[in-house]
């Protein structure tokens, strides 16, 4: 098979190109990008005119609920929302039912991923049996299965010796520890940011010191052991600071943001709006702000969606009760342009965030437009707007706060392996 | 969801849901029509028709005595047939949702829910659900709001010191899980009292309450000074196992209102408590009973102002 994507705007962060050009594909792999190679027939023509293509998505934390949560979503509905939402790659983490502490576990949900032909599948394997916090996984058995990092996804490791041991243990491998930093006997049964809101609303509070003490915690034993470490979903300006500070030590500390939280505040929770019940809580104004401004200048690496679907019932309780979290594989893209216009950061820029860095921090060959390597490319309209609806989200969960909004920036086409996953 | 779900698209109100956001008329109306209905329990008949033929549901998914019985009375007052339902012991158990719940009753023709839950939000998450033509009184939603409760003293509070431009008023107490703290002061606030102040340890106080309008001592003796109205809160035995208070003990001492520390206050300010009391944790018996305390004339006013609130909704 031999595809021609011709006239597109062709953007690769990796090696900082932004320029109109043709893309030459043959068995899934770029061959060429400008000028035409010798002998070659196209099959296949993608006319890109006024479109950008850019490498396939990388998406860093994408629950897809299997195995075991098929109520809230399965593989197919998550890899087709993935695809429409230009992800070709993406890494899950390991609070599925059971975790992914096994070996077997991780090379089922592999084999199952690979068999659809879609986005690629990287699982983040558990740190913990179980998730419990107290004993360890076998992470080099979980790596030779296809795990790419060790986390505990947002159950939080009690005991500060067993997160010191795990971090060794890790090291011992240079794998990488994802940890969301919380402690979690500061956030306690807390539902919503310590601020303003939850004070209104009687909202069971969390502190942004929650965040902060545990971060603290963790960067000195990542001192202390040498273990590479990532911060999952910084929530707080405090927070920002003090990966900052932590990185200007050169430690190899690296961090994410959801994309929700450079858009969103407290603020946005209103009476109660349960779709804005996230893990961390949605925090002030000036966090927002800060978590926009560390993007910008590098301190968070990397944005991830932090998908995770949530069925209807689950979001129409009281607040406090309902289910958190947010769907974001299809909304990725165009809220990452809404942040680098609004931030007046350039395209090459920003989309470094959600495809080479992120690639970079999971260790893959993905998120580039090299020659030779695998043809996974999301090509879109940077200009069409489009409307957040249920009705035309493919993702089995609904739940985003941005339902019913206009986003700037429609994915068109997606390829994955240089195959035609997805097409508007 | 930014407008107030409390009201219809004409401005009036749909569903009573919190004090906070609501115009100071609408407040003013409630108390007004409580005062024509303070006298009906004096007549020979204890009735008036304005509500015959109507269905009142009380869904207390928490439990309470005091709260629905006035409730209820009010609504049988009014005429309205009563129907009570203490859903912790019965459809949620069995893993019924809130909302399924809600839809069931309304498939009965339910009028008005009263409701009382744990979670904040749930009355607004009802509301947001019924059928428009189904009216919402929130009975009190975990620590978010208690509007009726902050109605009826803002109507004692009017009985006794008749305007409230003029007033210094003090809340004392657990303020951090208070749904009845959190609708005095949006209404003390709305209705232009100059000062309203919060007594509590730092345990006990949210985040930036200063936000919501009001002056935060963690003094009693000076945060006592000339107030005109005491607003005393309910302690919950469980504070002290969460860590916010060593002991009752000390919370007494320092927090409970005692003649001694009433005397700080001026000489005719007078001392209000929602119910029920523990008499020497928060409050002293003898201020309790004392002749400052309006706490029983609370009660009684609460069953006109629940009267008040449910007329009004059923009119709009």
């Amino acid at each position: 098979m031999k595809i021609l994507i011709k006239n597109g705007r062709v953007i690769d962060p990796k090696s900082g190109m932004d320029a109109v050009s043709d893309v030459y594909i043959v068995a899934g792999k770029i061959v060429a990008i400008g000028a035409q190679p010798d002998r070659f027939q196209a099959n296949h023509i993608i006319d890109a005119k006024g479109l950008v293509v850019c490498p396939g998505l990388v998406d860093i934390s994408v629950r897809l609920r299997e195995p075991g949560l098929e109520y809230k979503a399965t593989l197919e509905s998550e890899m087709r929302a993935a695809v429409a939402g230009g992800v070709t790659s993406l890494a899950c983490p390991p609070d599925t039912d059971p975790p992914l502490d096994e070996p077997g576990l991780v090379e089922m949900l592999k084999h199952r991923a690979k068999s659809l032909n879609q986005a690629h599948v990287y699982p983040i394997g558990a740190l913990t049996q179980g998730l419990q916090g107290d004993r360890l996984t076998e992470m080099a058995e979980l790596f030779d299965a296809g795990c790419v990092a060790f986390g505990q996804s947002d159950k939080q490791l009690l005991d500060s010796r067993v997160l010191m041991r795990a971090m060794q243990y890790a090291s011992t491998f240079n794998f990488s520890v994802w940890l969301r930093p919380e402690d979690a006997g500061i956030s306690n049964s807390g539902v919503a940011h310590d601020g303003e809101v939850a004070t209104r609303l009687g909202l069971p509070a969390i502190p942004v010191c929650a965040e902060t003490v545990a971060i603290s915690n963790i960067v000195l034993i990542a001192r202390e052991t040498g273990a590479r470490v990532h911060l999952s979903k910084v929530s707080s300006a405090e927070g920002v600071a003090m990966v900052r500070a932590a990185k200007q030590q050169g430690l190899p500390v690296t961090c994410d943001v959801a994309v929700n939280y450079i858009h969103l505040s407290e603020m946005d929770v209103s009476f109660f709006d349960s779709n804005c019940h996230l893990v961390p809580p949605l925090r002030g104004i000036s966090d927002r702000d800060a978590l926009r401004v560390g993007l910008k200048d590098g301190t968070i690496d990397v944005v991830c969606s932090d998908h995770s679907p949530v069925d209807e019932d689950a979001k129409l309780l009281p607040f406090g009760e309902s289910e958190a979290g947010a769907i974001g594989l299809e909304l990725l893209l165009s809220l990452i342009l809404k942040w680098a216009t609004e931030m007046k950061i350039p395209l090459v820029v920003a989309l470094a965030k959600i495809t080479s860095e992120s690639a970079k921090i999971l260790g893959v060959e993905a998120g580039h437009l090299s020659l030779g390597v695998a043809a996974d490319l999301c090509i879109f309209d940077p200009d069409q707007y489009w409307k957040v609806e249920a009705a035309s989200l493919k993702s089995q969960g609904k739940n985003t706060p941005f339902l019913g909004m206009e986003l700037q920036g429609k994915v068109k086409y997606t390829l994955a392996n240089g195959i035609l996953v997805y097409e508007d | 969801m930014s407008n107030n779900p409390q009201l219809n698209k004409g401005g009036e109100l749909q569903h009573l849901l919190t004090t906070e956001g609501l115009p100071a008329p609408i407040l003013l109306n409630i108390l007004d029509t409580a005062e024509s209905f303070v006298g009906v329990p004096e007549r020979d008949i204890k009735k008036v028709p304005l509500l015959r033929g109507k269905s009142i549901f009380n869904l207390f998914f928490e439990p309470s005595t005091r709260t629905r019985t006035t409730f209820e009375i009010a609504a049988k007052r009014l005429s309205a047939d009563v129907v009570n339902l203490n859903i912790a012991s019965s459809s949620q158990s069995k893993g019924e949702t809130l909302l399924d719940t809600v839809n069931n009753l309304s498939a009965m023709h339910a009028d008005m829910f009263i409701v009382r839950h744990s979670q904040s939000g749930a009355a607004h998450l009802i509301a947001r659900h019924v059928k428009p033509e189904i009216h919402v009184i929130n009975a009190g939603d975990g620590r978010h709001a208690h509007p009726t409760q902050a109605l009826l003293d803002m109507f004692t509070i009017r009985r006794y010191k008749r305007d409230f431009h003029n007033l210094c008023v003090a809340i004392v107490g657990d303020i951090l899980h208070s749904r009845v703290a959190r609708s005095q002061i949006h209404a003390l606030t709305t209705l232009g009292v100059p000062e309203v102040r919060v007594i509590s340890p730092k345990t006990l106080l949210p985040t930036k309450v200063d936000r919501l309008g009001v002056r935060v001592f963690h003094d009693m003796a000076k945060g006592l000074k000339d107030v005109d109205v005491l607003l005393m809160l309910r302690l919950q035995n469980e504070r002290m196992l969460g860590a916010r208070l060593p002991s009752a003990e000390e919370y007494f001492k320092y927090y409970g209102l005692t003649q001694e520390k009433l005397a700080r206050a001026k000489h005719d300010a007078i001392v209000m408590h929602p119910g029920p009391m523990n008499r020497g944790i928060e409050i002293d018996s003898a201020v309790a009973d004392g002749k400052q305390s309006v706490i029983s004339q609370q009660v009684t006013f609460g069953i006109a102002v629940r009267m008040a609130a449910m007329t009004i909704l059923a009119g709009n």
